[in-house]
């Protein structure tokens, strides 16, 4: 087991943390994203603190941990939603922190964002929420943009729901259409924040076998979930995160196992109990 | 003279005389305070702090003098600056003075227009707020640009949370054109007034004029009515 973020709190540098701003010339990219001492301070309030992580090829890593501890916040300084105030974001070793805002744009192209709330376009069809991007910011003619669509929304399990409203449209398919969303844009990294916490429990399992699909197809995925259960099964390694630090991080077997007096064991052990499950 | 002989030969000609006036006023004022509507409210909601204090001062100072006030100083105020500029600056001036003499026509919409922008102004920044924050995320995340995330994401879905009050503010705007007699203008009421007053049949005259504007706004209301409909969307109370 490993400890820390981008510095433990005890002044050693996370494994696979690259906290390092010397990494940042070294040409090749050895990880497709990295993450390096992102902070972010908000009405006074230190919300991510020095975290590093990346993420290579085709792997997923989960972050878990309590709410409040900065997860959502990172996935959103990682995309450049919010841009962080200290540190950078490396795409195929390209720094975020240099671009220009209009490279901002071709940046978040390359990364798919899954939220939460879903955040459809409630004006928009299934359909329509699939193809507007790919009209609008890629360029694509409508009828190509269209059969991208559907392929997509045929990926995710909705090719007949292609007409219907995002207010027609269950919890579950919502998760999912926002999903085929993203996969059009072609993206080389997902990153997921609790796809599945504003679901009913009935819906959890298509959503989870989507995101399952992708991850054996190779997509690259960084997810925030409490579906410990399910994530355990997928990665190579979970990073607990509170008080924006990365404060665990290692292989589920490792954090998990009886009597590892982790606090990662701890919350997954919370949160069983909560969901009556493994 | 009978009634209805007074109806066909008199009334009914002249207040479609006026008729065909009011419309002329109502048609550019709508469009012009719609459009000014929009950008202002859209300057409130996402502009630049300057910008937004700026566009606040004018939504505060057309909102909060009386329109009749308004207009009167756009017909009979505005034309002492030209006669100050010709005072001061001798008759040289005059083309750039008379840009200050406006005719009751462009008064009245200017006017119209004015106030009625300030007021649609704020049914946007109402409805441009009432849009998810998410779905501005969510287009950013997608590599919307800030200006393709307003005009294809926000804008939509904002215009339909915003066609109720800003239809019921072009219905205020076919009441208020009346007010346009006051700058000499033949409208429907200056017309109403006219006839009236030569004939001294003032019931007949005005509750014509009153059935006038009647049947006006309730074609406005159809059609705004009409313009929901084809706009709603499926399932979605809020934004049909």
């Amino acid at each position: 087991m490993a400890l820390g973020g981008a510095m433990t709190g005890k002044g050693q540098p996370a494994p696979g943390g690259n906290g390092s701003p010397a990494f940042r010339g070294d040409g090749g990219a050895r990880h497709l994203l990295e993450a390096c001492g992102i902070s972010r301070t908000a009405g006074g309030k230190r919300l991510l603190d020095g975290v590093s992580l990346s993420l290579d090829r085709g792997e997923l890593k989960v972050l878990i941990g309590p709410s409040g501890g900065g997860k959502s916040t990172l996935l959103q300084c990682i995309h450049f939603l919010t841009p962080p105030d200290e540190g950078d974001v490396l795409l195929d070793g390209e720094s975020a922190r240099e671009m220009s805002r209009k490279n901002i744009c071709l940046f978040r192209r390359e990364i798919g964002m899954i939220f939460q709330d879903f955040n459809l376009f409630d004006h928009l069809s299934a359909r329509d929420n699939v193809a507007v991007a790919l009209r609008r910011v890629k360029g694509l003619p409508k009828k190509l943009a269209y059969e991208r669509a559907a392929s997509e929304l045929e990926r995710v399990g909705l090719a007949d729901k292609w007409a219907l409203y995002p207010a027609q449209l269950s919890g579950g398919q919502k998760q999912r259409v926002s999903i085929a969303r993203a996969l059009a844009m072609d993206p080389k990294v997902m990153l997921l924040d609790e796809p599945t916490s504003a679901l009913d429990p009935e819906l959890i399992g298509e959503v989870l076998k989507v995101i399952h699909d992708l991850h054996d197809g190779g997509m690259t995925m960084l997810m925030v979930t409490h579906q410990v259960g399910f994530a355990k099964h997928l990665t190579r390694e979970f990073l607990f995160m509170e008080d924006g630090r990365i404060t665990e991080r290692g292989s589920p077997e490792e954090l998990l196992k009886d009597g590892s007096g982790t606090r990662t064991s701890d919350f997954c052990s919370k949160l069983s109990e909560i969901q009556g499950g493994p | 003279m009978g009634t209805l002989e007074f109806y066909r030969t008199i009334l009914f000609p002249a207040l479609n005389q006026g008729l065909r006036v009011s419309v002329a006023i109502i048609i550019p004022s709508a469009i012009l305070g719609l459009a000014l509507g929009v950008l202002v409210g859209a300057g409130r909601t996402l502009g630049k702090p300057w910008l937004t204090r700026l566009l606040d001062a004018y939504v505060a100072v057309f909102r909060g003098t009386p329109l009749l006030v308004q207009l009167m100083m756009w017909f009979y105020g505005l034309p002492t600056i030209s006669v100050f500029l010709e005072a001061r600056f001798g008759p040289g001036v005059r083309p750039f003075s008379d840009a200050f003499r406006l005719s009751p026509y462009a008064a009245s919409v200017t006017a119209f227009a004015l106030c009625s922008g300030a007021y649609q102004s704020e049914y946007i920044r109402g409805a441009i707020l009432s849009i998810k924050r998410g779905q501005f995320l969510a287009a950013q995340a997608l590599g919307f640009t800030r200006g393709q995330t307003f005009w294809r994401i926000t804008a939509p879905a904002a215009a339909r949370r915003a066609l109720p009050g800003c239809g019921n503010e072009i219905i205020y705007l076919i009441k208020y054109s009346s007010l346009a007699m006051i700058v000499t203008m033949s409208e429907l009421t200056g017309k109403a007034k006219e006839i009236a007053s030569l004939y001294f049949r003032h019931l007949e005259c005005y509750l014509a004029t009153a059935c006038y504007y009647l049947a006006l706004v309730t074609l406005a209301t159809w059609l705004l009515s009409y313009a929901e409909k084809r706009l709603s969307i499926p399932g979605d109370p809020s934004l049909s």
